[in-house]
């Protein structure tokens, strides 16, 4: 176990999801609960800082160079603070051909900034993702568990609007 | 015919009871009460379907390599990690049938003697993780799942799994690895999951439409399957429809429906969007080879093109291409191909593992060429390097997304190469805002 020196913990709730998901898993074999617990975890701290990932590493009681290379391996975690609302915008072809790059030119001129970057105001974090698989429906992008789809100007306009409130 | 699909607008098919009154779950009645492991086994192999992620390995095949060692638990995991450009008919499946993947799931495990069963679904798709988790405790209520199912002495708990954003972890040994708690990096075949997967378990992989198939072929049989389709591409194909189309979406076709007859016709992708006209298909996803109109509708031989594995492949590389996984993308005379073939180099060099030098160091390569003759920068000469480069990676990693990698550039090049030499030619030109290289001959 990892000595903590902070005050990084889950909620009782979340600590409770936490000891299911582990339970999932076969006898021995509670690594694999490392992904669905790092979800959770960037729910609750919203992004996946040293501490984070150290109290990650303790709950599964694995090194915390184990939760280090998985975070940042995969694209959803973030590495660094985002603002309130995590824009991520799908960049990749088909999206493209509906309209992606102009839609995303009126967005990132609404907010003030490129990939990377978060508003001045703290509301929102604008990152670049590849394919949502929702080609179809497309352009689109994804804030949490929410998929924003057949995106338009205006679109993006109302729902900045709606979210800024 | 709609194999799966037949109930999907049925307000409330998401729940038990609606998916229940529809006839679901007798299947799972039928091969836990009244058939062996083996017997459910040989109705799959019956039915031809192909394995519906890409590969199109027959599906009863794989499940008969499996290793049955004494003792050593044995696994199934669904590839729900739909994540290549063009795809999303898992997603849509789903999302808006769960149960039937449930159903599924439930079979194929008691026919391979699993007993703890797993669906890695890519992580973005929280929200479809949810509607999962929902309906397996639905099913657990009714005593479809869990300890002693519907009285037979079978157990079998499934657990959902999520990505974390990795295009990688839809390669078969990738996503073990992930669930596992890895990095999704590929391992080397031989051993082959069927013998060392899953905790190094005997495990099958199969993917979500595939699994899904499961419940008709049992209610109905495999031969009453394999009436459907056409010779080898046996029974029903999910094909998702993206770019310049009037009707995008998800549709049930049966395997050898001409090209175009789905491409045109308003029971499918409607044609393309009003006053445009057809420039190239990309059929399969975006790792197949991209192919020029004509040759999409039309083989070399001037036959009607089918939907079909073998149809879609006529022709080979030269002037084929793939039925891949159904990710079906049309571009109009508006699409600039160099656009296109950089957008997916940068996509693969972005989903490169880094394992192997030739995908890790040949994506990015490929990627920076393309984006040079894109903005105006290139020269004649990374044409034939970009062959070059594609030449050097296909065939030279631990998995396939080097190929997948290298096919998108070497075919629009092979068709599309005097598209690029304009590029190159006139700099100025092509670098204009929505500026495309129109000739006529490309255009069906």
């Amino acid at each position: 176990m990892i000595e903590l020196t902070n005050t990084i913990a889950f909620t009782p709730e979340r600590l409770a999801i936490a000891k299911e998901m582990i339970a999932r898993y076969p006898e021995g074999k509670q690594k694999s609960a490392l992904m669905p617990i790092m979800h959770l975890a960037q729910e609750q701290f919203a992004w996946m800082s040293q501490d984070v990932m150290d109290y990650v590493a303790s709950l599964l009681n694995i090194s915390p160079v184990e939760v280090y290379e998985v975070a940042t391996f995969y694209t959803m975690f973030h590495l660094e603070p985002v603002g309130k609302h995590v824009i991520e915008y799908c960049r990749t072809g088909p999206c493209v051909l509906m309209g992606g790059e102009e839609v995303y030119a009126h967005l990132t001129q609404k907010l003030g900034i490129k990939k990377g970057q978060t508003t001045s105001d703290g509301m929102f974090t604008l990152k670049e993702v590849e394919c949502l698989a929702a080609c179809g429906w497309g352009p689109c992008f994804q804030i949490r568990e929410k998929y924003y789809m057949n995106l338009t100007n205006d679109k993006v306009d109302d729902i900045i609007r709606e979210l800024s409130r | 015919m709609k194999i799966l699909t037949e109930h999907i607008n049925t307000p409330g098919i998401e729940t038990f009871e609606v998916y229940r009154k529809k006839g679901g779950y007798t299947a799972v009645e039928k091969a836990i009460k009244t058939m062996s492991p083996e017997a459910v086994v040989e109705e799959v192999k019956k039915s031809g379907v192909r394995g519906r992620g890409g590969a199109g390995f027959p599906m009863g095949m794989k499940w008969s390599f499996l290793a049955k060692p004494e003792g050593v638990p044995r696994y199934l995991v669904c590839n729900a990690d739909e994540s290549e450009p063009g795809t999303f008919k898992d997603h849509y499946l789903m999302k808006n049938l769960p149960h039937l993947l449930i159903e599924g799931m439930i079979i194929s495990s008691y026919a391979l003697g699993a007993n703890k069963s797993f669906i890695y679904v890519r992580g973005e798709l929280m929200y479809v993780i949810r509607i999962l988790e929902k309906a397996i405790e639905e099913a657990k209520a009714a005593g479809f799942l869990g300890k002693n199912i519907l009285g037979s002495g079978y157990d079998l708990e499934l657990v959902v799994h999520p990505g974390g954003g990795a295009y990688i972890c839809g390669e078969e040994t990738a996503l073990l690895e992930s669930l596992e708690g890895k990095r999704g990096n590929p391992r080397n075949k031989p051993p082959f999951p069927a013998v060392k997967g899953l905790y190094q378990c005997p495990t099958v992989v199969n993917n979500v439409e595939s699994i899904a198939t499961t419940s008709w072929i049992i209610n109905n049989g495999g031969e009453a399957y394999a009436t459907y389709g056409i010779g080898k591409s046996t029974g029903t194909k999910l094909i998702s429809a993206s770019g310049h189309i009037n009707n995008p979406g998800v549709y049930e076709i049966n395997l050898g429906l001409s090209c175009d007859e789905f491409l045109n016709s308003d029971e499918y992708c409607g044609g393309v969007r009003k006053g445009h006209t057809l420039k190239a298909v990309v059929a399969g996803g975006s790792s197949v080879p991209i192919v020029p109109g004509h040759l999409f509708l039309k083989t070399a031989n001037g036959e009607d093109r089918l939907m079909s594995y073998e149809s879609l492949s006529d022709g080979g590389f030269a002037t084929g291409t793939m039925l891949g996984s159904g990710g079906f993308i049309v571009f109009d005379e508006t699409a600039c191909i160099v656009r296109n073939t950089w957008n997916f180099a940068r996509f693969y060099e972005h989903e490169s593992c880094g394992q192997c030098s030739p995908c890790r160091e040949g994506t990015g390569w490929m990627q920076k060429v393309l984006n040079r003759i894109e903005h105006g920068k290139g020269s004649m000469h990374d044409i034939d390097l970009l062959v070059d480069i594609s030449k050097k990676i296909e065939g030279n990693t631990i998995c396939p997304l080097g190929d997948a990698a290298a096919w998108p550039v070497a075919s629009a090049i092979r068709h599309f190469r005097d598209e690029f030499e304009w590029h190159i030619k006139h700099p100025i030109e092509a670098t204009k805002p929505g500026a495309v290289y129109m000739k006529e001959s490309v255009l069906a």
